[in-house]
C-alpha cells in the first residue's frame, strides 16, 4: 500500500508532459467559462493556425534542446527561407515548387552550418546560433532590400487554404503541423536515431563510448532542424500571404518558451516533442482567450513569463526528486 | 503534485490579470471595437489608447487592445485581427506595422463584415481599409517650411534636413512639405546636407555632427521628429552654434513642446494621436448603431506650435501645445 502511494506521484513526475497538459486543460476550462466565443470549433482551428509557425519552429528547437543545445537563429532562418521562396517565385520566374525547394534547402544549409560550427570547432551552440541570428537577419534585409514580397502564386499560399471537418474550416497548414509533430514523436520515440538523440543529450561522453557517432548525429540534428524551419517558413508565407523580411524576430525565444512549457528540460536528454505541441498551444490559448475576454495583450506576455518560470521550476524540482 | 502546483499557479496567474471573477464574463450584448497599435510602449500609441478608451466609454463600446511586440511585427498584428474578429468586434482600428503585409488579414476581417480603419499610417494600397484617420504629413511639413521662411527673414539659408529613412511615406511627405513651404525644390543649392536618422535621438545627433563637418555654416535644420531635433541641438551645442541655428520639427510630443518652450526647437507641427483614436472609435460606434461606414481619408488636424510667431503664418503658443501634447 505504502509502495503504491509512493509510485503514483513518482510516475506523474517522470511523465514530463502531465503538468503542461493539466495546465492546458485548466486554461481551456477557464476561458470556456469566461467567454462565450472560446469553445467553438472555429476558434480552436484559429488557435492552431496561430501557433503552427512557432510550433513548427519549436519542433526543430526541441530536437536541438534534447541534445543539450539551443538555437537562437531559428526565427531568422525561417524569415530568410520565406524571403528566398517568395522572391524566387515572384521575381525570377522560377516555378513556385522549385522556389519552395530552394527555400527549404537554404534553411537546411543554415542548420548544417550551425551543426558544423558546434561540432567541428567545438563552439557552444548559444554562441554559434547567436552569431548566426545576426548573420541571417542581415542577409534577409540585404537580399530583400527591406521590401515585402506580395502577389504570391497559389503554390506558396496553398497551405493557408481550408477544408471542412464537421462544420469547421481547418487549414492544410494546421494539418501539416500536426502530422510533423506525430512524425517526430515517432522518430524520437520509436527509432534508434531517436534513442541516440536522447543518449547524446544525457551525456555526450557516455553516448560516444557506447559507439554513437556523436558529431555526425549532432550535425544531423541541426540540419534536420534547419529543414523543419524551412517548412515553418512555408507555413508562415501561406498564413500571411506575403514574404516579410521583418518576420520571426521574437520567434527564437517564443519557440524556446513552447519547448520549456511543454516540459522538455533545457539541460538535454529529457522531454517529448508532443509536450512542445502542448506548450505552443498553452501560449496560443492564453493569447486567444485573454483577447476574447478583452484583456490587453501585455498581460499575455506577463502570464507567459510566469508560466515559463513555473515550468522550469517544476523541471528542477522533479530532477531533484528522481536523483 | 505537479498538476496541483500547476493549477495553483495558473489560478494565481489569472488573478494577476484581474479577471478571476465571473462578472467580467465577455458578453455578446455590448458592441466591441478593437485597437491594434504598432507597439505597447511608444508614448504616441499610449496616447492613442487613451483616446480610444475615452471614446469607447462615452459611446458605450467595449474596447479590446493589442499591439505588436516590436516595430515592424506583422505576425502579432495579424493574430490580433483574427482574435478580435473571432470575438465579434464591429470595427478594428490599426496602425499597421507593415503597410503591405497586413493587407490580406484586413481583407479577411472586412469580408467578415468588420469595418477597418487605419490610424496614423496608411496601408498600401490605402483603400485596403475602409478609412484612414491621420495627420496630413505634407501639411505638417509645409507649416514649418513657411515658418522657417518667415523666421529666416531674408537671410541666406544653409539647410540640413534630418530625415526618417528611405522609402517611408511619412518621412517623404514631411520632407517634401517642408521644402514646399520654404519655397524650394529637392536639389536646391541651399540644401547643404541630408541624412537619415530613423527618428532616433542619437542617430539625429550623429547626423548633425556629420552635416556640420560637411557644411559648418548650416543655419536652418529641418528634422523628421523631435528626438532627431534634440539630437541635432546637442550636436550644435557642442560646436557652440545652438543660438544661431533655427531648428524646426514635427510631432508635438510633450518633450518636444517643452523643447520649443525652452527655445531649443523654434517651432514644431503638432499632431493628435488621441483624436485619431477618438474619432475612429466614434465612427465605429456610428456604424454599430446602423450608420454608414466611414470612408476615405479623414484629416485629424495639425497645429504649428511656437512662442516666436512670425507674421502671416498661423500658430499657437506652447501653453496650447503643452495642453494638447502626448507622451
Amino acid at each position: 500500500m505504502a509502495v503504491m502511494e509512493a509510485t503514483l506521484p513518482r510516475r506523474i513526475i517522470t511523465t514530463p508532459t502531465a503538468g503542461p497538459l493539466a495546465a492546458l486543460v485548466l486554461a481551456c476550462v477557464f476561458f470556456a467559462v469566461n467567454s462565450d466565443q472560446f469553445l467553438t470549433g472555429g476558434n480552436f482551428s484559429l488557435i492552431i493556425q496561430q501557433v503552427m509557425v512557432v510550433g513548427t519552429l519549436a519542433i526543430g528547437q526541441t530536437l536541438i534542446i534534447l541534445t543539450a543545445g539551443i538555437d537562437l537563429s531559428n526565427g531568422a532562418i525561417m524569415a530568410f527561407g520565406g524571403i528566398v521562396m517568395t522572391k524566387l517565385a515572384v521575381g525570377s520566374g522560377l516555378p513556385p515548387l522549385l522556389a519552395v525547394a530552394a527555400g527549404l534547402a537554404v534553411c537546411a544549409a543554415f542548420g548544417l552550418a550551425n551543426g558544423l560550427l558546434v561540432t567541428r570547432i567545438s563552439l557552444p551552440p548559444f554562441i554559434v546560433t547567436l552569431g548566426m541570428l545576426n548573420v541571417v537577419f542581415a542577409l534577409t534585409h540585404i537580399y530583400s532590400g527591406d521590401q515585402t514580397v506580395t502577389d504570391l502564386p497559389n503554390a506558396l499560399t496553398f497551405l493557408g487554404q481550408t477544408f471542412r471537418v464537421g462544420g469547421t474550416n481547418v487549414t492544410y497548414g494546421s494539418l501539416l503541423t500536426i502530422l510533423l509533430f506525430l512524425l517526430f514523436a515517432y522518430l524520437l520515440g520509436y527509432t534508434a536515431w531517436g534513442r541516440h538523440v536522447y543518449a547524446l543529450g544525457n551525456s555526450q561522453e557516455v553516448a560516444r563510448l557506447t559507439g554513437i557517432r556523436t558529431q555526425r548525429l549532432t550535425i544531423g540534428v541541426y540540419t534536420v532542424a534547419g529543414l523543419v524551419y524551412g517548412i515553418a517558413a512555408l507555413l508562415l508565407v501561406s498564413r500571411t500571404g506575403v514574404g516579410d523580411p521583418q518576420a520571426g524576430q521574437t520567434d527564437n525565444l517564443d519557440s524556446i518558451t513552447a519547448v520549456v512549457l511543454g516540459g522538455t528540460s533545457l539541460f538535454g536528454g529529457r522531454g517529448l516533442v508532443l509536450g512542445t505541441l502542448i506548450g505552443a498551444l498553452i501560449v496560443g490559448v492564453f493569447r486567444n482567450g485573454l483577447q476574447l475576454m478583452g484583456v490587453p495583450s501585455i498581460y499575455q506576455t506577463l502570464i507567459t513569463g510566469i508560466l515559463v518560470i513555473l515550468a522550469v521550476a517544476v523541471d528542477q524540482l522533479s530532477r531533484r526528486r528522481t536523483r | 503534485m505537479i498538476a496541483r502546483l500547476s493549477a495553483g499557479l495558473l489560478a494565481a496567474a489569472l488573478l494577476v490579470t484581474g479577471c478571476g471573477g465571473n462578472e467580467q464574463k465577455a458578453s455578446t450584448s455590448t458592441n466591441k471595437v478593437g485597437l491594434i497599435t504598432k507597439t505597447e510602449t511608444n508614448p504616441f500609441f499610449v496616447k492613442m489608447k487613451e483616446g480610444a478608451q475615452q471614446a469607447a466609454k462615452t459611446s458605450g463600446l467595449e474596447l479590446m487592445t493589442a499591439a505588436g511586440k516590436f516595430d515592424g511585427d506583422n505576425a502579432s498584428q495579424l493574430t490580433a485581427i483574427e482574435n478580435m474578429v473571432a470575438a465579434g468586434v464591429k470595427g478594428i482600428l490599426i496602425t499597421p506595422n507593415d503597410t503591405k503585409a497586413i493587407v490580406p488579414a484586413i481583407k479577411k476581417a472586412r469580408d467578415a463584415g468588420v469595418v477597418v480603419i487605419a490610424l496614423d499610417t496608411p496601408t498600401d494600397p490605402q483603400d485596403a481599409t475602409d478609412a484612414l484617420f491621420a495627420t496630413d504629413n505634407l501639411k505638417a511639413g509645409e507649416l514649418i517650411g513657411q515658418y522657417a521662411k518667415g523666421a529666416m527673414a531674408g537671410k541666406t539659408a544653409k539647410i540640413a534636413t534630418l530625415d526618417l529613412a528611405p522609402g517611408i511615406t511619412v518621412g517623404q511627405l514631411r520632407h517634401d512639405g517642408f521644402l514646399k513651404g520654404f519655397g524650394i525644390a529637392n536639389g536646391d543649392p541651399s540644401i547643404a546636407c541630408s541624412q537619415d536618422t530613423r527618428g532616433d535621438q542619437s542617430k539625429g545627433q550623429e547626423a548633425m555632427e556629420n552635416c556640420l563637418q560637411k557644411a559648418p555654416d548650416i543655419n536652418l535644420v529641418y528634422t523628421i521628429n523631435e528626438p532627431a531635433a534634440l539630437g541635432a541641438y546637442t550636436a550644435l551645442k557642442a560646436k557652440g552654434r545652438e543660438k544661431e541655428v533655427l531648428i524646426v520639427s514635427v510631432d508635438g510630443g510633450c518633450t518636444g513642446v517643452k523643447a520649443v518652450k525652452s527655445g531649443q526647437i523654434a517651432a514644431t507641427s503638432q499632431q493628435y494621436p488621441l483624436k485619431m483614436a477618438e474619432d475612429g472609435v466614434k465612427a465605429v460606434a456610428d456604424f454599430a448603431k446602423g450608420g454608414a461606414k466611414p470612408k476615405g481619408y479623414i484629416d485629424t488636424g495639425v497645429t504649428l506650435i511656437t512662442d516666436k510667431a512670425v507674421p502671416g503664418v498661423e500658430s499657437k503658443d506652447t501653453t496650447f501645445g503643452l495642453a494638447n501634447c502626448w507622451g
